[in-house]
């Protein structure tokens, strides 16, 4: 089974607070294969961000077994496996868009030829051509927010996580970005693992859709997306993809039904 | 692009007010503070004196208690115009003596306050064990320090270090500030991109820290002038503006000390400006909102 992208037996996450230990995640059991598309759904403080994280090797997971690309999260983010990208999108103020993107690679210890290729075709991708000699404070939030995408891209990673990577942009731009990452995605093939509170945005782009709850964070229902290939935005007006947000929904309710 | 920029007499303006009025003051201060001397000069001679003399003299005394402005802005004249540059009578050798361990006072300074820092920064230990031994260092009276750096050493280097000892620690303390600025978020992208403690400092803690240094240098220039005015009191320096103070005193040469503070002021004022120029060239480098 190392030919997973994603593995996770058993898995628990307690945070050891001042006054009580929290668990965030607890018993999770999920595996992500190669090349998939999965979205992980569900309210605040059900430890889909924290899940994300110890993929990332952010936080460490107090027991069960996680494996990333067959090896520890920690080897994997040693060997630059995934590109990251935040809710917010942390540029650093002192470098201008173009310097920002290429700053993944500036610490990979990639040339300078090299770097500029592969920034200015990620900002390409994000539609931000034109852009790179501005400085974050220049741009809107939602052109911040894409050129951390493009910094994630520029790694070239075959696992991309995003962590709500859309939830502060307008929906115009949002649809855009979203049909633009599903393009991406069909095209590289890439591995893209993708936490969101919008139901729509999960079903419109996932494989499989993870539906989580809070206290403890578990997994309540992992649901299977099989719209067409190569859809576009109108895909939403189907009857199929009604039906899979529809369960969605229904798996969230059933959730949220612990705590009444 | 400045929208409103305030006109020539809008910034000078307010400026020159106050200015006059010191003005004034000053030369009222002048006749009340030499008015006794004058008037027993007076009384010796037995002369009639009304108000006119009275003012007139003490505005025009050789070693007056307080001398009047244009007295000190003529003595200024004269040693800073009238003289050759290698004489000791040039304030600008004096002045160019004192900036010189100004400047390697404040570049050691800065050193080791940056370096002290990156320290405290990166390991518990110097954090928890270092910052109490900086603090305590700082209650020692810079006088002390300056008795003990005279015994021996070169002028310029013991002045440069008690410079340097006065400098550091504002230093420090902006840039451990500085350093632990970076939000969270931008730290865990560089732990994503398993960066080195070595890059992530280069790369991100060290140009996030570059504002709070220049809020440090400012204070660090002007209190590395201190030290080097200071430590050339008692160091039986024979050349330097604090060498040129202690002469006046000695002698009783109000006007001497007077100009000599003067151009202490002017450095001063030239030292934070030359940091301030630096910084707002760094802060457009750096992208810096106009």
């Amino acid at each position: 089974m190392s030919d997973a992208a994603v593995q996770a037996k058993d898995l628990s996450l307690v945070f050891q607070t001042a006054d009580a230990p929290v668990t965030a995640l607890s018993a999770i059991d999920l595996t992500i294969a190669r090349g998939e598309f999965v979205s992980f759904i569900g309210p605040s403080g059900c430890g889909k961000t924290t899940l994300m994280r110890a993929i990332a090797d952010l936080e460490r997971p107090t027991s069960g077994s996680l494996t990333v690309n067959g090896v520890s999260p920690e080897q994997a983010r040693l060997d630059r496996a995934y590109g990251y990208v935040f809710q917010a999108a942390a540029l650093y103020p002192w470098r201008n868009v173009l310097r920002n993107v290429m700053l993944p690679l500036e610490i990979m210890g990639l040339r300078e030829r090299e770097r500029r290729t592969r920034a200015a075709k990620q900002l390409e991708l994000v539609g931000l051509t034109g852009f790179e000699r501005k400085f974050p404070w220049q741009l809107s939030g939602g052109m911040q927010q894409r050129v951390s995408i493009a910094r994630a891209l520029a790694f070239e990673p075959k696992l991309l996580l995003m962590d709500e990577p859309f939830g502060a942009l307008d929906e115009i731009t949002r649809d855009h970005l979203n049909e633009q990452l599903l393009r991406l995605w069909e095209r590289t093939g890439k591995t893209v693992v993708f936490v969101t509170h919008s139901i729509s945005e999960a079903v419109f782009l996932s494989n499989r859709i993870v539906v989580m709850s809070p206290r403890p964070g578990r997994i309540i229902e992992i649901i299977n997306c099989d719209l067409p290939t190569g859809r576009g935005l109108d895909v939403r007006e189907s009857v199929a993809f009604a039906e899979i947000a529809h369960r969605v929904r229904a798996a969230l309710r059933s959730g949220h039904s612990y705590e009444d | 692009m400045r929208t409103e920029k305030p006109s020539w007499a809008q910034s000078v303006g307010p400026v020159a007010l106050v200015a006059a009025v010191l003005i004034v003051v000053w030369y009222a201060a002048a006749v009340w503070l030499n008015a006794p001397q004058v008037i027993e000069r007076f009384d010796g001679i037995g002369n009639p004196w009304g108000a006119r003399e009275l003012v007139d003299a003490t505005w025009s005394m050789e070693r007056p208690v307080l001398p009047a402005p244009h007295q000190i802005v003529a003595d200024w004249w004269a040693s800073v115009f009238g003289a050759d540059l290698d004489s000791p009578r040039s304030l600008v050798y004096h002045a160019g003596v004192t900036l010189s361990s100004t400047i390697l006072g404040f570049a050691l300074g800065l050193a080791l306050g940056v370096l002290i820092a990156i320290g405290v920064v990166h390991s518990r230990v110097l954090d928890r064990g270092l910052l109490p031994w900086i603090i305590a260092s700082q209650t020692i009276p810079p006088m002390v320090v300056v008795v003990l750096g005279s015994l021996g050493y070169p002028p310029l280097v013991s002045k440069a270090v008690i410079s340097m000892y006065l400098c550091f620690f504002p230093v420090a303390v902006g840039m451990v500030k500085g350093l632990r600025s970076p939000e969270v978020l931008q730290l865990d992208l560089m732990r994503t991109w398993s960066a080195t403690p070595a890059q992530r400092l280069v790369k991100l803690r060290l140009p996030a820290a570059v504002p709070f240094l220049f809020a440090s240098a400012r204070i660090a220039i002007a209190t590395s002038l201190i030290g080097a005015i200071v430590g050339e009191l008692p160091t039986g320096a024979q050349a330097g503006l604090g060498a040129r103070l202690l002469s006046g005193s000695y002698f009783g040469q109000t006007i001497q000390i007077w100009s000599a503070l003067l151009m202490a002021s002017l450095l001063g004022v030239l030292l934070v400006a030359a940091v301030g120029a630096v910084e707002r060239l760094v802060a457009r480098w750096m992208g810096a909102a106009a």
